[in-house]
């Protein structure tokens, strides 16, 4: 197959899955789009569609996944991400009709509950922070927005943030501080953060040759991956002052250093990368139809 | 993405654009009327031909037309065979446009164009890449960093104005 990922010579050896190596299983109970899906509103369980050859199982009662609900009302043009708040009872939508919808679950869907407007053109992304009461949206208008949401479930925007130079791909937090990370097609990370009451950005990750797509933070959030059109993924590291690598910082404000340049596995433009936070494998989804795993070598250097 | 100005509002940007002549017809060769042999695809077909069953025919990037002047792309030598690329075994094809001048304001509309019709001609497994002849325009990182933007050009072609001009770039002239 296509994309088989072949290290570099001279680079460092990490393990690698090899697609078209591992033998394609499905997973019982596996969902397909086909006449037999529900229409809108309507609850019936999705049958598997019988591929010619492949027999699946049909769901066990209990298990196998049911469309509960269309959405179709709230948006007028794509819809480019979805996010669930962390409680689980709210979910964000993002469209290329620049608003970002907010719906509500009820006990028999979802309801719109409110609209965020504001954007010039198409939201890309939308994320909430860990702790429920902040949102951040982007747009190829090179913004991005915070978005602030209180008991009574009103929203406000609390910062617009024009730092960026071109459109705003992708917006990802922290996973355990309010510290927000944008990815744009002017070819940098910014990293942004609430300083005496303002937002503002905190620091520029520059070092990828053409538009990043995505970013992920490990789970402590002091590693942040990027990954480009420039066919790479690096991993920046944050350095505190003070700290004893002798990394500089100025003042009080922490310096984040590119530490690794995974360059030579992917043949396309990489659109995304996910960090595992149990394991710490890093999964990348590239254009050359392949998905790439990667795993940290026990004996390298921590600083690394 | 750069639209293109309201069409015959402001004179022609190259209002004498040299004409090339457009090249024959290929001969149908033994083996494609062979049904039995799969069709692969080749630099002239992408260019031109007689394409196999399974993609629109009629619809091949020497013949679209130029947004601006009664002509094709082909017969402004905004493209030439010579400057598109096929590997059908790795599934990818690399076409290089020429604009007529260097400040050509219509680069990125010609160069999606072009896009689209590989899009809706080609089979799925095709990775595509359309730039501009490397040297011939003055933004030609700018328009092939757009054109290489998958979402940019997806939300583009939502446009129903840009798709109506692109539409019209694409349909085939009596």
């Amino acid at each position: 197959g296509a994309g088989a990922a072949v290290p570099r010579p001279g680079a460092p050896r990490v393990p690698v899955l090899v697609p078209g190596l591992e033998p394609r299983r499905e997973p019982a109970g596996v969902l397909r789009r086909g006449p037999d899906c529900a229409a809108v509103g309507q609850g019936r369980a999705c049958v598997p569609h019988p591929q010619r050859g492949h027999h699946p199982a049909p769901p066990t009662p209990g298990q196998g996944w049911a469309c509960r609900a269309v959405l179709g009302e709230g948006h007028q043009r794509t819809v480019r991400r979805v996010a669930w708040s962390p409680c689980g009872s709210y979910l964000a939508s993002a469209s290329f009709d620049a608003t970002t919808c907010i719906w509500k679950k009820q006990e028999d869907g979802f309801e719109c509950v409110t609209t965020l407007e504001g954007h010039e053109n198409e939201v890309k992304s939308v994320a909430w922070a860990p702790s429920g009461t902040l949102l951040a949206t982007c747009s190829r208008d090179k913004s991005v927005w915070v978005w602030e949401v209180d008991e009574e479930e009103e929203y406000e925007c609390v910062s617009v943030l024009n730092s960026h130079t071109q459109d705003v791909k992708h917006v990802v937090w922290h996973p355990n501080q309010e510290l927000l990370a944008s990815a744009s097609y002017d070819d940098t990370v910014k990293l942004y953060q609430e300083e005496e009451d303002d937002w503002v950005c905190c620091a520029t990750l520059e070092g990828h040759e053409s538009t990043v797509w995505s970013v992920a933070f490990d789970r402590s959030g002091e590693r942040l991956a990027s990954c480009s059109d420039d066919k790479t993924v690096r991993i920046w590291r944050r350095y505190k002052p003070g700290n004893e690598e002798g990394v500089a910082c100025s003042g009080t404000d922490p310096t984040w250093k590119c530490v690794c340049n995974l360059s030579g596995y992917h043949t396309r433009t990489i659109y995304d990368v996910a960090w595992c936070h149990l394991t710490g494998a890093l999964a990348t989804a590239c254009g050359d139809d392949a998905i790439r795993i990667f795993e940290e070598s026990s004996a390298s250097d921590p600083q690394q | 993405m750069v639209g293109p100005g309201p069409s015959g509002m402001a004179p022609l940007e190259n209002a004498n654009p040299l004409i090339y002549r457009r090249s024959g017809e290929r001969p149908v060769t033994a083996r494609e009327e062979d049904d039995e042999l799969p069709d692969s695809i080749d630099d002239r077909e992408i260019f031109d031909i007689s394409p196999p069953a399974f993609l629109n025919p009629a619809h091949l990037i020497r013949s679209i037309n130029d947004p601006e002047h009664p002509l094709t792309l082909e017969e402004l030598n905004v493209v030439e065979q010579v400057r598109v690329k096929v590997n059908d075994a790795e599934s990818t094809v690399a076409v290089e446009f020429t604009p007529t001048i260097p400040h050509c304001s219509m680069a990125t509309l010609i160069g999606l164009s072009i896009k689209v019709k590989l899009i809706r001609s080609l089979p799925d497994r095709f990775k595509l890449d359309v730039h501009i002849t490397p040297g011939t325009h003055v933004s030609e990182h700018a328009v092939n960093k757009q054109l290489a933007d998958k979402e940019r050009v997806a939300a583009a072609l939502e446009n129903s104005h840009l798709l109506e001009v692109v539409n019209q770039c694409l349909s085939a002239r009596s």
